[in-house]
């Protein structure tokens, strides 16, 4: 069992225009995981982010980091804490070398060129150091915003959609990145709102829609859940009830009562399918049509959103 | 426990910003004060009579050094506020392990630097086209240095408050420029009719002129301690404001 290093009891935002952007939201964040927060434009996630951060102020619950809670003890919390925002927010006149150096410094933390200098050479950023920010395509500008975030060593990692507007390359390059930090035992937190992205390179996935923290499993959880299959069977007649012989099934009938849906694992080496239809036949159903799909994380998303 | 580190950069990047743009923060205060010296005290002051014996060329410097101190600290400490508002990057500051004291010492103590600095070149530079006596030097730095700091603070409130371009100029235009022309910077009080020194009497920059102005040629419209007591107050008003912003994350926090 992992020690949790960012503890959210019950943190709920209303901003001043009275949009509630999140209500009463639970969370326990491990040391050492990388988590993806997935869920809508306008979920919460960025203002989730921010007030752990420090740049919003919660209406109520509290956040504490390592321990320690993110409003008395600030300085210890915001020490342990690297943002790399969303916008590609930078000045347009400094230099690559100068605006890392400033962030550095903003954290409190006693000039290292060494440091930095690997920084930017991990992020291919070394020729580019004397650079005006201005300068700088949109790709680089993110890699600087990462590196800023970077500058003062945090443990704690935030990530807000860092794939926004970003090409495949510089995407699978900050993967990389992402992995070799967290091998290096730093936490991670991104948002996201695509879900290859949270399936590709999260250990536990939260799914966030409409301010409210609807589920947060580990992947391989939910992974299970996408590897399931569902066979959609068609009736000729439609039944009222499922007869009784059927029951060992779970089977889920449509409101129109035309329709059964099982489910199964597919990796399994009985299914149960050859069983199912055989009992069908026994207790009288013929059949029009079948098929067979896979659910998708993303219905599971699609489903958990609409549910609510 | 200080963060200094933070200060320091904060204060270095601010410093550096004005050298980006050295000719917008030195040579433009520097040559409209030349012009001022050019048009009223060579062309004009020459047909004016001496003001309680000091000649009109000389009477105006002071008034002309607070002309440039108190635009150029409101200018520079409410756009080094406000830009990182404007393009974003107040999220860094505003997540960093910093105390809002810390953040007002570090852009505040900037600008109010980069004003002494200037403050010190118009000196210079009224130096070269009139003989300037000096009658308290450390008076007239304790006005420079407090005038520095009070107005580098209101301009970091106006730029706290400012929500966009034109009301980070609507103060010191609307405001603080009729406040100085009127508070005496090219005249003395005493030339008004008795009506209108008593309206004077309502405008708080007077007092820093006309203290500052005591420092040069120990002559003043109002007593040095009324002045020095005027400016402290003006500084602490600024000091609870700013402290009451933080606190409230007054348009910086929501």
């Amino acid at each position: 069992m992992q020690n949790s290093i960012v503890n959210i009891n019950a943190l709920s935002k209303v901003y001043q225009s009275g949009h509630q952007a999140l209500s009463t939201v639970d969370l326990e964040i491990k040391e050492g995981e990388i988590l993806a927060l997935l869920g809508p434009n306008g979920a919460g996630k960025t203002t989730l982010i921010s007030i752990i951060c420090g740049i919003v102020s919660a209406s109520s619950g509290s956040v504490s980091v390592a321990g320690h809670d993110i409003v008395t003890d600030y300085r210890v919390t915001r020490d342990l804490i690297g943002l790399v925002p969303q916008e590609l927010t930078l000045g347009a006149f400094d230099t690559v070398w100068n605006t890392v150096n400033f962030s550095r410094g903003l954290f409190g933390k006693k000039s290292n060129p060494a440091y930095l200098e690997q920084l930017l050479k991990d992020l291919s950023l070394w020729d580019k150091k004397n650079s005006e920010l201005r300068e700088l395509s949109g790709g680089m500008k993110r890699r600087v915003l990462i590196a800023k975030a970077l500058s003062h060593e945090p443990r704690i990692l935030f990530l807000d959609e860092p794939t926004a507007g970003v090409d495949v390359e510089l995407r699978k390059d900050m993967w990389k990145m992402v992995r070799r930090l967290n091998d290096s035992g730093v936490t991670i937190i991104l948002t996201t709102h695509y879900i290859e992205e949270a399936e590709e390179i999260a250990d536990r996935v939260g799914i966030i829609n409409d301010g409210k923290l609807l589920l947060v499993d580990d992947k391989q959880c939910l992974m299970q859940k996408l590897g399931k299959k569902t066979l959609l069977i068609e009736l000729k007649q439609s039944i009222d009830r499922i007869p009784d012989a059927l029951g060992a099934y779970n089977l889920e009938p449509s409101e129109d009562g035309t329709q059964l849906t099982y489910t199964y694992d597919p990796d399994v080496e009985r299914t149960g399918i050859t069983a199912l239809l055989q009992s069908l036949n026994e207790v009288g159903l013929s059949l029009k049509d079948l098929k067979t799909s896979q659910t998708s994380l993303e219905e599971i998303f699609v489903r958990l959103v609409n549910a609510r | 426990m200080i963060n200094l580190q933070a200060i320091k950069v904060i204060y270095k990047y601010e410093m550096l910003r004005a050298w980006y743009t050295l000719l917008q923060t030195i040579a433009s205060p520097v040559i409209s004060t030349s012009l001022y010296f050019v048009v009223f005290g060579a062309a004009i002051g020459s047909r004016i009579e001496e003001i309680d014996g000091v000649a009109y060329g000389v009477f105006i410097v002071p008034g002309l050094v607070m002309l440039s101190l108190l635009t150029q600290s409101i200018s520079n400490a409410s756009f080094g506020i406000f830009f990182p508002k404007f393009n974003g990057t107040i999220y860094e500051v505003m997540s960093a392990p910093i105390s809002f004291v810390e953040i007002v010492v570090g852009y505040v103590g900037a600008a109010a630097s980069k004003s002494l600095i200037l403050g010190t070149i118009i000196l210079i530079t009224a130096n070269l086209f009139v003989d300037l006596n000096i009658a308290h030097p450390f008076v007239m730095v304790l006005f420079l240095v407090l005038t520095c700091i009070s107005f580098a603070l209101f301009g970091f409130i106006i730029g706290l408050w400012a929500t966009n371009f034109e009301k980070l100029q609507l103060i010191p235009m609307l405001v603080i420029t009729p406040l100085v022309f009127l508070g005496g910077s090219f005249y003395s009080v005493s030339m008004l009719p008795p009506a209108w020194q008593t309206v004077t009497l309502f405008n708080p920059v007077l007092y820093l002129i006309s203290g500052f102005r005591w420092s040069f040629f120990e002559v003043a419209d109002v007593s040095v301690g009324v002045s020095l007591a005027m400016i402290c107050l003006f500084l602490v008003a600024c000091l609870v404001l700013v402290w009451w912003m933080f606190k409230t994350g007054y348009r910086l926090k929501q």
